[in-house]
């Protein structure tokens, strides 16, 4: 019997050899891809082993980390003034994941970045736990509070975006209502997924996890008559501010028999672009939509950011200038109406392109990412985006924006001791303009030695005040002034 | 001239020829590493989860070390001349599987399971019934060929032992597989792990019988013996019996490793090829027929077949779909080579048997693949150093009990060690030693005792031939 009880033992020894042979298949070739699955609870268990990095302005942390006290996610995400640093931060929660600036350097603030691979072996060889980098932004602490503070006391659905016009910086970038994305950043059933479920738009109509500063778009309305403008002087088709327009009123569109009518009974007939801008008149503006075209249009609009996304990191939604239209479109257009739609981000680049003498930066709000230890690991550049005005034509606007705010609709941001170029914009929307509408203002400040510190742009949708109170001069002037303010009197 | 006065000594040595060493010392200085791997281990574990060494390591220790003392005494005793190795490994085992249940006992996770309670105690305390059993078989069964008096009895307890699980009030079901039985007071059993041996001795028996009928009396067709009718007798009825097993208790394990044992010690017994194929083709189409109907086998088939799918559907609440595997796969991948080390991994993720049919995943994850391979060896050491044991038995009842013992063994270790991997569908086994229960520790114990008594046996030396006094007078008595 011992022939085959040979060859029973090698059978034996095939059962162990074929066990062998998977489990080198599992455990060597196919480990790397299991161990990083993302069902695989340890890669959750793991992210949030160590603190995570923090994310900081004007260098003071805005968040932080505990020890949760259950569950096998050992630190929690904490943020101070949560409510007003969400729109920058966005949040990061064990049960949902995370968002905006807190997702996209996830690699640096849970230290798993190539970049600090070095950093994280060192810390292995002398058995320090591995610790995440941090995230240095471009915000401005004081501007920030002015701006939400400005929109809650509003109390209506807002956004503030304040630009560093000569880099891109954001400064400010406020969005009301908001959240604390503190309620959530655990992953307990009873407390963070109630909080969570309370803050989806589909339970609060608000919708206080929008970021408005970045992902809304707004119908313009008479701000965008900037933009015209600009087309207007980098076409030609006007060469001062001062000079006569031809421009009819009554102003019937192209093509209809409809009539373009001006708010109230201003006067607008043949006014030259400074008094056009300053009383806001439409006729003047739509009929120079109409006069240079679609395509020069849209190519002023592109240039000053439209119909592109912008990464700040975060995702801006793109702003809307319409590609397709006849040209009584074309004139509505113009004046920021019809479908015409813009970010506050989108307006305040307007703003900061015009203050910097015609030089558009492209925005940001990470300016550092740092290794735990504080050492950089990536600082990013300033850099040009697109000249969408010859600093001449530039100069021209900024004196036209200036004499809105001297003696026009934007008295109400006026700085002492410092020259303020801005314009109001009242933007109806809903089916025939039923909605209330929307007070936008955008502004920028020039200090006496010429430099512009800041550019912003305010937003604010009252649903509760009476139509007609509605003007960006009265709602959002005052908050564009007190950012503007808090930025001038931080850089002092 | 030196060398030729020497060489008498070689060739008067003819009795030291016939007695090999006894190696109990060898035996004894294994089991020192046996029982101190363990102790460290269990120190590393304390270390990484609570920082500090763990109150128990004395006494964990001295139980272990008494434990291995007791059954090294009882082979030195009454088994003198047995294989040197079985006894160690066993123990390494064992210790090992203790570690690490007390290592899934400190999960949290486990804790705040429902129906939670400390494993370690109680496997300690099986631990050392399973000494016992090992030490009574040493006792008490002198001589292994006593067990093929009770061949018959052996089968009607055999089937008793797997019909148990099926009576009502018995049985229980525990999340689909039928092979419990509760006995109030004393917990669960498994009656199918005792069963194993039981039916080994009953093959043993049976085939030692009749071999020759099944080995002769055949046909040769395509190159392959082909038995008469009748001969195909026993080997449809075990064949029957484990499709009923799979049917009713819906345990392809347990219907797979007695199948295999029977097929294996046919074999053996009649060395005929033919018994194989015609073994793996009624397993084939026995295994593809239930599990193409039987929904429990079907669903572990499906969920073998698509671990991700299973979890998937068990995370979205659907009724009997289990995430266990996928969990098992992710804990092996996640150890990687070298392994979290022990208490560091998160296999308790796997949650309900953790400790007990998906062990070896916390073995993957914390040791790694060394730790794996390491393991895996040391069940192909028992298993080689059992056919070792058939090889040398003299005997061949012997011969087919250490068979068919050593491959039941090495069968089970595939099919859990398989399942738990991905390698095979999923079955509802223990890992022999390690994983927690009381019956499979019991169970191994007893087939280890098993082994080191033929071991013994085949080992001893001859008696000395006893100079016959009436040698001489030794006549050929011619029919006159």
């Amino acid at each position: 019997m011992n022939k085959p009880l040979r060859r029973i033992a090698i059978f034996c020894g095939l059962l162990i050899l074929a066990l062998l042979i998977r489990d080198n298949y599992l455990q060597y070739l196919k480990a790397d891809q299991l161990a990083t699955e993302k069902d695989n609870r340890r890669v959750s268990i793991e992210r949030y082993a160590n603190p995570r990095g923090d994310i900081i302005v004007d260098g003071n942390p805005i968040t932080g980390s505990v020890v949760s006290k259950s569950g096998d996610f050992k630190y929690k995400r904490t943020y101070k003034d949560g409510a007003m640093w969400s729109p920058v931060t966005g949040y990061s929660s064990q049960a949902f994941g995370a968002s905006q600036l807190e997702s996209i350097e996830d690699g640096i603030l849970t230290g798993n970045d190539d970049r600090l691979f070095f950093r994280n072996t060192l810390d292995m060889i002398t058995g320090k736990p591995k610790l995440g980098g941090n995230v240095v932004t471009t915000l401005n602490a004081a501007a920030q509070k002015a701006a939400f503070s400005g929109l809650k006391a509003q109390g209506g659905k807002g956004a503030v975006v304040a630009l560093e016009p000569s880099t891109g910086k954001i400064l400010a970038l406020a969005s009301y209502p908001s959240y604390d994305p503190s309620s959530f950043a655990g992953n307990s059933t009873g407390t963070d997924s109630k909080n969570w479920n309370k803050l989806q738009k589909k339970n609060d109509p608000s919708d206080p996890m929008l970021n408005r500063a970045l992902r809304e778009t707004y119908p313009p309305g008479s701000t965008f008559k900037l933009v015209t403008a600009a087309a207007a002087l980098e076409n030609g088709l006007y060469k001062s501010a001062d000079e006569a327009t031809d421009s009819p009123q009554p102003y019937t569109l192209p093509d209809t028999t409809r009539e373009l009518k001006n708010e109230g009974s201003i006067q607008c007939k043949n006014v030259p672009l400074r008094e056009a801008l300053r009383i806001s008149c439409n006729t003047v503006f739509g009929h120079i939509g109409a006069q240079l075209g679609k395509d020069k249009m849209l190519a002023e609009a592109e240039k000053f950011g439209f119909n592109a996304e912008q990464f700040t990191p975060v995702r801006s939604s793109a702003s809307v200038f319409p590609k397709e239209m006849d040209r009584p479109q074309t004139a509505l257009s113009s004046i920021g109406q019809f479908d015409t739609a813009a970010t506050p981000l989108q307006m305040a680049m307007v703003a900061s392109a015009v203050a910097d003498d015609g030089k558009l930066m492209k925005p940001y709000m990470v300016d550092e990412l740092q290794s735990s230890n504080l050492d950089p690991v990536e600082k990013t550049q300033p850099q040009e985006m697109s000249r969408p005005l010859s600093p001449a034509n530039a100069q021209v606007l900024q004196s036209m924006m200036e004499t809105v705010v001297k003696q026009g609709t934007g008295t109400k941001a006026q700085i002492p001791g410092v020259t303020v170029g801005g314009k109001t914009g009242t933007a109806q929307h809903g089916v025939a303009n039923s909605a209330n509408p929307y007070a936008w203002f955008v502004s920028y400040a020039k200090l006496p030695d010429g430099s512009s510190p800041v550019a912003v742009a305010v937003v604010i949708e009252d649903e509760s005040a009476n139509r007609d109170d509605i003007s960006g001069g009265g709602l959002a002037a005052p908050i564009a002034k007190n950012v503007m303010e808090a930025v001038i009197q931080s850089k002092k | 001239m030196s060398s030729t006065t020497n060489s008498p000594t070689h060739h008067t040595s003819t009795i030291g020829a016939i007695g090999a060493p006894s190696r109990r010392n060898t035996e004894l200085a294994l089991l020192v590493f046996a029982v101190a791997i363990p102790v460290f281990a269990y120190a590393n574990v304390g270390l990484a989860i609570n920082n500090s060494v763990p109150a128990g390591l004395l006494s964990y220790g001295l139980g272990l070390g008494l434990l291995a003392g007791v059954a090294h005494l009882a082979v030195r005793k009454f088994a003198p001349y047995a294989d040197p190795l079985l006894l160690p490994l066993a123990t390494l085992l064992n210790g090992l599987g203790l570690v690490v249940i007390w290592r899934l006992d400190q999960s949290k996770l486990l804790q705040s399971l429902p129906h939670f309670a400390a494993a370690a105690p109680r496997q300690l305390l099986y631990s050392a019934l399973g000494i016992g059993m090992f030490a009574a078989v040493l006792i008490f069964l002198k001589d292994h060929r006593v067990l093929q008096r009770y061949t018959y009895i052996s089968m009607f307890s055999a089937l008793v032992l797997l019909i148990l699980p099926l009576v009502p009030g018995l049985g229980a079901n525990i999340y689909g597989a039928k092979i419990w039985i509760n006995i109030p007071g004393l917990g669960s059993l498994q009656p199918g792990e005792f069963a194993k041996i039981v039916l080994a001795i009953f093959f043993a028996g049976y085939l030692m019988v009749k071999r020759d009928a099944l080995a002769l009396a055949s046909r040769r067709f395509m190159g392959l013996y082909l038995p008469r009718g009748r001969d195909l007798g026993p080997i449809l009825v075990v064949w029957a019996i484990s499709i009923l097993i799979l049917v009713f208790e819906t345990d392809l394990g347990t219907s797979l490793l007695f199948f295999g044992m029977f097929v294996i010690m046919l074999y053996v017994a009649t060395e005929r090829t033919s018994w194989i194929v015609f073994g793996l083709l009624m397993s084939a189409v026995g295994a593809v027929g239930v599990a193409s109907f039987e929904p429990h086998v079907k669903s572990r088939v499906a969920s073998w077949l698509d671990p991700m799918k299973e979890f998937t559907l068990s995370r979205q609440g659907v009724a009997g779909h289990s995430e266990q595997l996928q969990q098992a796969l992710w804990a092996f991948g996640s150890g990687g080579t070298l392994g979290t080390g022990l208490g560091q991994g998160h296999s308790d993720l796997i949650r309900f048997a953790a400790n007990s049919d998906f062990i070896l995943a916390t073995f993957g994850e914390e040791l790694g693949l060394a730790g794996i391979m390491a393991i895996l060896l040391i069940y192909g050491l028992i298993v080689e150093r059992g056919v070792r044991t058939a090889l040398a038995a003299r005997d061949p009842f012997g011969k087919l009990l250490a068979v068919g013992l050593s491959g039941a063994f090495a069968l089970q270790v595939f099919v859990v060690a398989g399942g738990v991997m991905g390698l095979i569908p999923l079955t509802g086994m223990t890992m022999p030693f390690v994983a927690y229960g009381g019956s499979s520790v019991l169970a191994n114990w007893a087939l280890i005792g098993i082994l080191i008594r033929i071991s013994d046996t085949a080992r001893r030396p001859a008696p000395a031939p006893a100079t016959n006094p009436d040698a001489e007078m030794t006549q050929v008595v011619r029919p006159s």
